[in-house]
């Protein structure tokens, strides 16, 4: 199993974190796992992007061309990513602010409402976990268990109290993504 | 054994710093290896194991302070990315007259000039061929990968102290701002002042009366003198190139053509490799882990075996590519390929390169 996934949207939506916690959770099931922060003029503008690759063998190359899965968090994304996943792949985006949705046939696209849901709990900060559970809904790569053991190595010792409702969100968003 | 954790290539190289042992880290900070210092002092080492972390007030300063520290035989490393390291060559090239040992890391840059923060491998020429002035050499390995970040600091430091020469860590921007899994060493101690004294004879540890001084530099006005030095110093560099080359082959047992990469470009020739090889091209890859000494002799062998092209992939605008063609001698054909300016090649586009460059169609 090699899963190579980038996750794209605005600095501050937790983006590079997603990817932390995604990447400590695939250590903590046994795999081989890179994380690569967009390191590159694209960078520039306000976009934030990570490629994150979870496998059973040793990882090759950390920078990627072509994508399993792609995560979407802003129109910006969506046009530079869209057209980056392999025939057969999977798109996973939030339609908040999307105005012009994906339109490939030959990928499989779901959506989840991870602005709105993360304001329904109450808590704009969980945004990202609601993804991570929607992208872990659809590529059950990693077990909820061993996300949260991710969790806790990935957070501070402070922050290990907010774990529950991280994962909370993270069942929230395995609950309301649906396919588009 | 070992703890494993998620970290960056930066972060890995720090902590096993700590972890080895080191006496002192002396740096000044510059994107992309800024996280060096930031974890140095964010964990605080001199309470965990005695070790000295000092932000100096220049690049200029910080190798000054490594000429002194390892003359004292304390196991002292720098960091810097391509402009800082620049700046330190008087520096390095002092350390190699005087035969100081020390481990520097080069996270590098594209350049020339300030340049850009992205990655790039253009700084091979100034680590491999002298970035200072005179006719010396340094060991110079290239991690490519977190991993080996960490695990360069201990090879680095026992080769460093064992022919008394420095040692660069050249990555680049990509590799130290890359998170992976990293297996960290156990704490080792580090050396009290009698076991320096008594390993490193030497190291200018204070001067007891009636015994002889000890005296590290680099300048020497007796020329007859300094040409044995300089003899010296060539034999040394024969030795290492001898016993301390290191390399790894990845699916060239059966490879017709082969990429000649290190640090990042390595990695994503192996992505090359399964694509080729998906196609059913017999391609392997050659993975310089020592860039001086080069393993020239692996070029030969492979040749011997009838591997016909190499393709030097670098995020350069070709430069190791000078020792894959020396080493081939017109016996295999050797190109380049390489992006530059930040822009990392992908591994489609180095197939395309392969293909065209080198296989022919």
């Amino acid at each position: 199993m090699t899963e190579e996934i980038i996750i794209a949207g605005f600095g501050g939506q937790g983006v590079l974190s997603m990817g932390k916690i995604l990447a400590y959770s695939g250590i903590m099931q046994d795999k081989e796992v890179s994380w690569m922060p967009s390191y590159g003029p694209e960078m520039r503008g306000g976009t934030a992007n990570v490629t994150v690759i979870v496998s059973d063998e040793r990882v090759c190359s950390p920078i990627l061309n072509a994508f399993d899965t792609a995560v979407i968090l802003n129109q910006q994304s969506l046009d530079k990513f869209e057209s980056k996943v392999k025939p057969g792949g999977y798109l996973l985006y939030d339609p908040n602010g999307i105005t012009h949705n994906p339109t490939r046939k030959d990928i499989h696209i779901y959506s989840i409402e991870g602005a709105q849901l993360a304001s329904d709990m109450g808590n704009a900060k969980v945004f990202n976990m609601i993804i991570l559970g929607a992208f872990l809904k659809i590529r059950p790569i990693i077990d909820n268990k061993n996300v949260e053991e991710g969790l806790r190595h990935s957070l501070p010792e402070r922050a290990h109290k907010l774990i529950p409702l991280n994962m909370q969100a993270v069942q929230v968003g395995m609950d309301n993504v649906k396919e588009a | 054994m070992g703890e494993l954790k998620l970290m960056k290539g930066n972060e890995a190289l720090a902590e096993a710093a700590i972890r080895y042992g080191a006496d002192a880290y002396f740096g000044y900070p510059i994107t992309p290896q800024s996280e060096v210092i930031e974890y140095l002092s964010e964990q605080n080492p001199y309470e965990r194991t005695g070790m000295v972390v000092l932000q100096a007030e220049s690049e200029v300063a910080a190798i000054n302070m490594i000429y002194a520290a390892g003359a004292a035989g304390k196991r002292v490393m720098t960091s810097s990315s391509s402009p800082g390291i620049s700046l330190k060559q008087e520096g390095i090239t002092y350390i190699a007259g005087a035969e100081i040992p020390c481990v520097y890391a080069d996270v590098v840059r594209g350049g020339p000039g300030l340049g850009t923060i992205q990655p790039s491998q253009a700084d091979y020429f100034q680590a491999c061929k002298g970035g200072g002035h005179g006719d010396y050499h340094q060991i110079v390995l290239a991690p490519a990968s977190v991993q080996e970040m960490a695990d360069f600091v201990a090879l680095g430091f026992d080769l460093a102290f064992q022919y008394r020469i420095a040692t660069c860590i050249l990555s680049d921007g990509a590799i130290g701002q890359m998170m992976e899994k990293v297996v960290l060493p156990d704490q080792k101690p580090r050396m009290t002042e009698e076991e320096i004294k008594a390993k490193y004879p030497w190291a200018t540890t204070g001067r007891k009366r009636g015994t002889p001084h000890r005296i590290i530099t680099s300048l020497d006005l007796d020329s007859n003198r300094m040409e044995q030095h300089n003899r010296h110093l060539q034999e040394k560099y024969k030795e290492i190139a001898e016993k301390e080359t290191r390399f790894e082959e990845i699916q060239c047992d059966d490879a017709e053509y082969v990429i000649v990469a290190y640090g990042s470009s390595a990695r994503i020739a192996q992505k090359t490799i399964q694509l080729g090889r998906a196609e059913g091209m017999k391609i392997g890859l050659l993975r310089p882990i020592t860039l001086w000494p080069f393993p020239t002799k692996a070029i030969e062998a492979l040749i011997a075996k009838g591997v016909k092209g190499f393709l030097s992939l670098e995020l350069s605008c070709g430069q190791m590519i000078e020792d894959v063609k020396l080493a081939c001698n017109g016996r295999a054909k050797a190109e380049h390929f390489g992006r530059v300016g930040g822009i990392i090649h992908t591994p489609e586009e180095v197939l395309e390169a392969m293909k065209k460059q080198i296989i022919g169609e």
